[in-house]
């Protein structure tokens, strides 16, 4: 199967227009956009935003791209920051039909694709699970078979993005598991700790298996789990990262 | 004529100087950490910074001859091509005039190579002249490894990308070639006065 590069596209600014909103959890939602000509994408690559108020101030960020590339619309699923500046407008603001300007796609290093193989193991830390999604995503839509283990580690049962959609995806070669930092309700079946080398073992992230490892989250997330990674016996060029700062917005 | 968002006023800050911030960038107060892959370790007595390429006989210094050059203070801003700037921050480390001391200037680029593998490129005139050091302290300590330590080159009139972190040495070329995230749909120079984010900027 052959690898497509990342196109060379120019990256210019585009109107998108809110086709919907949803709901993924108590502090995030994902939002659809119609985007005239957009190029396509790779999984993982992310998008900039920029909104512009009435005097002309203007304001940019980064937000990763949740759907896969045969969606004919862009999602976004955008967590809210409190004191962010662009994320609350997203989150509370936008609204179906109101237009906002982005670019993309950007980024051709944290991607997958069916061609780069696996086994996959992709390491999420809060809504460091967005460009992740997208992989699982595209690996279901494109008919790859590579076999997929998924850990997602949040702080607590209602921070969790997708519940409902990675129950279904637990299938066919997708092994999903949780964690959770801090409370876990009555009744959990997942873990309730900081990730941990027993728990990426267990989770497939054994080097003799040489998968392909993704993670994102937060840095302190992203950081520790790399280091795990490579205090197990990961070559280092298997283990890409992708942060966002607790300075996102 | 930027599309106005509806409803949109932003948080704006009336405490820095508007003139300090480069055109879609945002102040902020930490440090915010980005990097490709996991963060190298390199024990200091294997540390070696090399200068190479079209200069002749290539150069090798230790940690302790690197620690025993001339060094510098910097205070400067810089600049994220993910948006952030980081006002103020407090540098020390040994600029790269020092290093290529002597290097024939019509070679023209460098090509910054790093442990971990990651490169980067850039013109000489942006590495020379009291543009760029190879820093090893932050804020008066030695530089954490995830922010690049031992040692990252830091080129603080470019967008960070070009501050290539666990920087190794620089090979000096007589052509300019694209480095790591160059290659990846980055701008090639990456000057955040020009907004220079992406290749086709």
């Amino acid at each position: 199967m052959e690898r497509l590069a990342p196109r060379k596209t120019p990256l210019v600014w585009r109107v998108a227009t809110v086709r919907d909103v949803r709901t993924e959890s108590a502090t995030a939602r994902t939002i659809v956009f119609d985007v005239p000509d957009w190029p396509g994408h790779l999984p993982g690559q992310h998008v900039d935003i920029r909104l512009t108020a009435e005097d002309g101030y203007e304001a940019q960020r980064s937000y990763s791209i949740a759907s896969p590339p045969a969606d004919h619309a862009l999602e976004l699923t955008v967590e809210l920051i409190d004191t962010g500046e662009v994320s609350p407008y997203l989150v509370e603001e936008l609204q179906r039909g109101d237009q906002i300007e982005l670019r993309g796609p950007i980024g051709g290093y944290f991607t997958w694709q069916p061609a780069d193989g696996g086994p996959l193991v992709l390491l999420a830390g809060g809504s460091g699970l967005v460009p992740l999604m997208a992989m699982l995503r595209h690996r279901d839509a494109s008919g790859a078979t590579v076999p997929v283990s998924l850990l997602v580690s949040a702080r607590a049962l209602p921070a969790l993005l997708y519940r409902d959609e990675l129950s279904c995806r637990a299938r066919d070669g997708v092994e999903v598991s949780y964690t959770l930092t801090r409370e876990a309700p009555s009744g959990w079946t997942g873990w309730n700790r900081r990730v941990d080398a027993e728990m990426l073992r267990a989770v497939g992230a054994d080097p003799q298996r040489r998968p392909l490892v993704y993670v994102c989250g937060p840095t302190g997330f992203v950081e520790h789990v790399a280091e795990l990674l490579v205090g197990l016996g990961h070559d280092p060029h298997a283990i890409k990262t992708e942060r966002f700062g607790p300075s996102g917005g | 004529m930027a599309l106005i968002s509806r409803g949109f006023r932003g948080r704006r800050r009336t405490d820095v100087d508007p003139a300090r911030i480069p055109p879609g960038q945002y102040v902020v107060e930490g440090f915010p950490v980005l990097s490709a892959g996991p963060t190298p370790h390199v024990p200091l007595d294997q540390w070696t910074f090399t200068v190479r390429g079209a200069v002749g006989e290539p150069r090798t210094w230790s940690w302790e001859e690197f620690l025993a050059l001339p060094s510098e203070a910097v205070h400067t801003d810089i600049h994220c091509v993910t948006k952030w700037t980081k006002l103020d921050t407090e540098w020390r480390g040994v600029s790269v005039d020092t290093l290529l001391g002597g290097v024939d200037a019509s070679a023209g680029f460098v090509m910054a190579f790093c442990d971990g593998g990651y490169t980067t490129n850039l013109p000489l005139a942006d590495v020379t002249g009291g543009h760029a050091w190879v820093a090893y302290e932050y804020d008066g300590k030695p530089l954490e490894p995830k922010h690049g330590g031992p040692a990252r080159l830091l080129v603080p009139h470019l967008y960070f990308w070009k501050s290539a972190k666990w920087v190794r040495g620089l090979e000096v070329l007589d052509h300019d070639q694209p480095g790591f995230w160059e290659n990846l749909g980055y701008h090639n120079r990456g000057d955040p006065w020009k907004e220079q984010r992406y290749w086709s900027d």
